[in-house]
């Protein structure tokens, strides 16, 4: 099962193996990984689940989608790393990734 | 929001009746923009027939037009996340605004614009910003409850819910304190449904909207030129794509109804509806008292619970098969996140207040999609701190009658909660 690294704004570090198919957001959530809000339950809502992902990993997660892109708008402190974790599928190929909480959800 | 009201203002009761029985009447008459079902709180069963029988039903006839209700939470995401179909313009109030006054605002426009000019208001209630805010939210809230009459019966609504809020509103406007109570009134004319009945309260209503209006360009023209700042005003004088929106004052006015009422209304009434849903599930308070690191957890739970704005509309900008019905473009939609947040099949126990309920956080209050609520977050930490600095005052706020609700199919609101505080001890 793929491992996913989430580190908290503070620095604070979660490890997680997480089973395929699952979201980034429901990795953290079902972990109990604070930093995480994910108020519309994954629905590409509400952008709660606001992370950043290390840079190595770009090429390898799908671009974000239009709506994606929308509802980043809504975010503090967007970079060109920020996505939504509701939107990242994991999957083998994203074993060992890690992401970062930003300091809050907005 | 300008004219939200003017779909409140009609009373369609059969023979002047209320109809406490949603089953007594065919389903196609059935018609929620009445404010009647709302000030009576008959709302609750007359959408549960609707989610059971005709969740996505249409209302051919009311005094401000045929409508369709969604009254599901998943169809209700769904609409509010499809802004390139379902569009926020002219009106998010079902009523449309009148043609000789009309006040454009962002939550009612479309991508780009609307980005553009939420994104200038944003830093205003940006996490960074609460940051700064916390501790006089908390000195505030101290100073209001250690002020109130002991032994005696007194009105919430009035001497907490909108003290606290309006000296909030105040701050995020840096508007001088002295004359906080204007804003208090400005935001309680643009929904009251008394000022749409004649064409004298309507000339009135404009009138005291225009006081407003003058009142906010003195302080623009005073901020534009002092350094930025993060109030409201500033961060809209000084950002470079909407600094000249003091040349079109009704677009002005528009924002700042906006940024008044969406702070104003909505936290007051979850100040409200916390006492009133705590005193309605005693067993809750118990729980609370016993418990008070649940505190954040209520606060999200008050505010599913009260859901302070019922719904939002939008406008079909094509012909649309949604779940098997045809919406035709032009008709108008509205989302009534009030039944959204009652839907069993989304929401366990939905109809129960919990102040320990799972995944809290996951109702529609808020709302979905770009136009999700900008301050929510400011909202909830005026609910939580208020509520930490009860704990450490009182063993009860104890309601000791009904509470009066507002006469209104979108404000879920409260105009009197008579309670007697209980000092701890």
């Amino acid at each position: 099962m793929p491992k996913i690294t989430f580190i908290e704004h503070d620095k604070t570090t979660h490890e997680v193996t997480v089973d395929n198919g699952t979201t980034v957001m429901e990795a953290a959530f079902d972990n109990m990984v604070p930093g995480i809000d994910a108020d519309c339950g994954g629905e590409c809502a509400c952008a709660t689940c606001h992370v950043y992902i290390d840079a190595d990993w770009g090429t390898k997660i799908p671009a974000r989608e239009e709506m994606e892109e929308s509802m980043l708008e809504l975010a503090e402190g967007v970079t060109e790393l920020s996505r939504l974790a509701c939107q990242i599928k994991i999957s083998d190929v994203l074993d060992g990734l890690t992401v970062q909480m930003p300091e809050a959800q907005h | 929001m300008t004219d939200a009201a003017q779909s409140m203002k009609h009373e369609s009761m059969i023979d002047g009746e209320v109809i406490a029985d949603p089953y007594a009447i065919p389903l196609d008459q059935i018609n929620m923009a009445q404010p009647t079902l709302f000030q009576n709180n008959l709302h609750g069963e007359y959408f549960r027939r609707l989610r059971e029988e005709d969740p996505i039903h249409y209302c051919k006839e009311s005094d401000v037009g045929p409508f369709w209700s969604i009254t599901k939470y998943d169809d209700i995401v769904k609409i509010d996340s499809n802004h390139k179909q379902f569009s926020s313009e002219p009106a998010i109030s079902i009523g449309n605004p009148a043609e000789d006054f009309t006040t454009p605002m962002f939550i009612a426009m479309d991508q780009p614009k609307h980005d553009v000019q939420r994104k200038a208001a944003n830093p205003g209630v940006a996490p960074a910003r609460l940051a700064d805010l916390e501790g006089l939210i908390r000195e505030r809230s101290g100073k209001i409850l250690d002020g109130l009459p002991v032994g005696e019966e007194f009105n919430w609504v009035e001497r907490v819910s909108i003290e606290l809020t309006t000296q909030m509103l105040a701050t995020l406007f840096d508007f001088p304190f002295e004359d906080r109570r204007l804003l208090t009134k400005w935001s309680d004319i643009v929904t009251d449904v008394n000022m749409f009945v004649s064409e004298e309260k309507i000339q009135e209503r404009r009138e005291i909207l225009r006081e407003c209006l003058a009142y906010f360009t003195r302080l623009w023209t005073e901020r534009a030129e002092q350094p930025p700042k993060f109030d409201f005003i500033s961060l809209l004088a000084h950002n470079p794509d909407t600094k000249d929106m003091v040349k079109t004052p009704m677009e002005l006015l528009g924002n700042l109804i906006l940024l008044i009422v969406g702070g104003n209304d909505t936290t007051r009434n979850s100040i409200s509806g916390g006492v009133v849903a705590l005193n309605q599930n005693p067993l809750e308070y118990d729980k609370l008292l016993a418990e008070p690191t649940l505190i954040p957890n209520m606060v999200s739970e008050i505010i599913r619970w009260q859901t302070p704005l019922a719904y939002m509309r939008r406008t079909a900008k094509e012909d649309v098969e949604f779940e098997g019905k045809q919406i035709k473009k032009g008709d108008k939609v509205v989302m009534w996140y009030v039944s959204g947040n009652r839907d069993e099949t989304k929401i366990e126990n939905a109809d129960s207040f919990l102040i320990d309920r799972a995944r809290a956080r996951q109702h529609m209050s808020f709302g979905f999609g770009i136009h999700r609520c900008m301050g929510n977050r400011v909202g909830e930490m005026q609910v939580r701190i208020l509520w930490e600095e009860i704990l450490k005052r009182f063993d009860r706020i104890e309601m000791v009658r009904d509470p009066v609700r507002v006469k209104s199919s979108f404000v879920m609101g409260y105009s009197e909660v008579m309670v007697r505080v209980k000092p701890k001890g």
